[in-house]
């Protein structure tokens, strides 16, 4: 199993989940974040002084899919959020060690 | 505003008109000939009087959305503060000490000392002057005068005074440093009699409360973190800009009772049309500032500043004030406009200078409210340029001298500015024990 941690450009959060929930996964987990990498943040002026945005907004996914099918996931995800503009976001794929579902105690991909 | 409280002459002669006292009660009067001006006049002041009332309101939303959210309880309780005491200490001292009629204590500069007095019920034994309006609508518009002259005090020292300074502050200028300098010209004083016009207030309301929002903000310095020791501004945005906005149009609407009732009289056609001018042209004067401001913004920065705009009406507003008669709509709007200009640039030229207004206050009302009183001589056949700029001087040296006095004393007796620790925690839990919005944030 693989742990696939996505961020994206907030408004790719849509067309992402459609384009996932078409190749068949079944869950993700969405957050609203705020970082900065190759992007860096940029400035804006609120009453005639300037002030530097130094974390942008993104959303970070997390979603885990058996072994098999991180490649198309992964590949499902640049495809959907990719606006070939600076910022769109980065890609890691971990090993998950055991899932567990809570409400039947299943364990393995069964959880999944 | 011409000079109130016409000789008693015409009220004498009123007289004779009054209904027998029995008949004042009954429902089935209908009003003599000679009290239907009266009549008018009085209904007029008291609509004006609720809708500048409003403008409390205005105020206060302003304020709450520009400032944080952890200051906005303690803001909101400035303000209902500030009004509530000016109510009060304009009945006990300064209304008579603004309009002592022919009891100056020294005259032409010094009004009557005692609190304010209402007709009896029913004018009974009353010789009111049936030419003008009664005493008590008189009174209550006049009040909300004094009052928005407090409100813009607090915006501009919004997030860091203390709280009962703050009022004590305020007691002192809506009982005596706006009443004195306002009988100088509303109530027939050396102003007055120069020739000095100012219609509804640019310089008499609006640049006494920005000369006191000036002098306070320099004596209490800016908020901590606004400025860098590099000399950079640091923004803080506003809590809030929906409060801001709804507050701006609250603004905006009292206004037409801050510039219509101050024509003064309702009791001719005449008069009914040049309210109407009035509202028109207070109107067109707000929307021009506040499309001056868009565009300058817009053009200064790339993106439009919605407080800028904000303000940007409000200049206008407070341009249109010394004047709003005379000029036609295209004059008034560019009177509006040139208001809207002077803000966006005023702004970050006081950041320049370090001086922490958090509201705009002090270019909304002062320097737009200089601007409006120099206009007047470019559109009132009657206004002398150099009276204007003389009673713009007079009054500006009276109110700082005045009120930076009362900072001083208050800031080595009570002490003006909170604890670091407080404004950096916010006032609201530290001086109120209590949040605006204590859903959000800590549980």
């Amino acid at each position: 199993m693989k742990l696939i941690i996505a961020t994206i450009k907030p408004f790719k959060l849509e067309d992402v989940r459609e384009a996932l929930t078409e190749i068949g996964v079944r869950g993700m987990m969405v957050t609203e974040i705020k970082g900065f990498g190759a992007q860096s943040g940029h400035t804006e002026i609120y009453r005639g002084a300037e002030y530097a945005v130094n974390f942008v907004p993104k959303i970070k996914l997390e979603i885990v899919v058996e072994s098999a099918s991180a490649d198309q996931v992964v590949e499902t995800i640049i495809k959907s959020a990719q606006t070939g503009k600076i910022g769109d976001g980065k890609i890691f794929v971990l090993d998950v060690g055991q899932t567990v579902r809570v409400r039947t105690g299943e364990s393995g991909t069964e959880a999944i | 505003m011409f000079t109130k409280r016409t000789s008693l002459i015409a009220g004498a002669v009123a007289a004779s008109c009054l209904p027998s006292l029995g008949l004042a009660q009954s429902a089935d009067v209908t009003p003599l000939n000679g009290e239907i001006g009266f009549i008018f006049t009085t209904f007029m002041f008291l609509v004006a009087g609720f809708l500048v009332f409003w403008m409390a309101a205005g105020f206060a939303m302003l304020e709450a959305g520009l400032v944080r959210s952890k200051n906005v309880a303690m803001q909101l309780t400035k303000n209902i503060g500030l009004f509530s005491l000016a109510s009060l200490f304009y009945y006990l001292i300064g209304y008579n000490l603004m309009y002592p009629g022919d009891g100056w204590s020294i005259e032409g500069t010094l009004g009557a000392f005692g609190p304010a007095v209402l007709e009896a019920v029913g004018l009974a034994d009353t010789e009111a002057d049936m030419t003008y309006a009664s005493v008590g609508s008189d009174f209550f518009f006049q009040l909300m005068f004094c009052a928005a002259t407090a409100s813009i005090v607090s915006g501009a020292l919004a997030e860091r005074i203390k709280l009962w300074p703050f009022l004590v502050f305020t007691v002192l200028l809506t009982a005596v440093i706006y009443p004195i300098q306002a009988s100088w010209k509303w109530g027939g004083g050396f102003l007055d009699a120069m020739g000095f016009l100012d219609f509804a207030g640019s310089t008499v309301v609006h640049s006494v409360g920005g000369w006191a929002a000036l002098t306070g903000a320099i004596i209490l310095g800016p908020r901590i973190g606004k400025y860098t020791k590099e000399g950079k501004t640091v923004p803080i945005p506003g809590s809030n800009l929906t409060l801001a906005t709804l507050g701006t149009f609250i603004l905006w609407l009292g206004w037409f009772g801050f510039n219509g009732g101050s024509q003064l009289y309702m009791d001719t056609a005449g008069n009914v049309a040049d309210i109407s001018r009035i509202f028109a042209n207070t109107n067109t004067a707000a929307a021009g500032g506040a499309v001056a401001a868009l565009i300058l913004t817009q053009l200064l920065y790339k993106k439009p500043d919605l407080t800028m705009v904000l303000n940007g009406a409000l200049a206008g507003l407070v341009s249109i004030t010394a004047e709003p008669l005379f000029p036609s709509l295209g004059t008034a709007t560019l009177i509006g406009a040139v208001g809207g200009v002077i803000v966006v640039l005023a702004v970050p030229m006081l950041d320049r200078f370090k001086i922490d207004d958090v509201v705009g206050a002090i270019p909304v009302h002062l320097f737009a409210g200089i601007w409006g009183t120099i206009a007047v001589a470019f559109t009132n056949p009657d206004a002398a340029f150099f009276t204007q700029l003389y009673s713009i001087v007079v009054v500006g040296i009276f109110v700082v001298i005045t009120s930076a006095v009362v900072w001083f004393v208050l800031k080595s007796t009570m002490g003006i500015r909170v604890e670091e620790e407080v404004e950096i925690n916010g006032l609201d839990m530290a001086e109120l024990g209590m949040e605006a919005y204590p859903e959000f944030g800590r549980s």
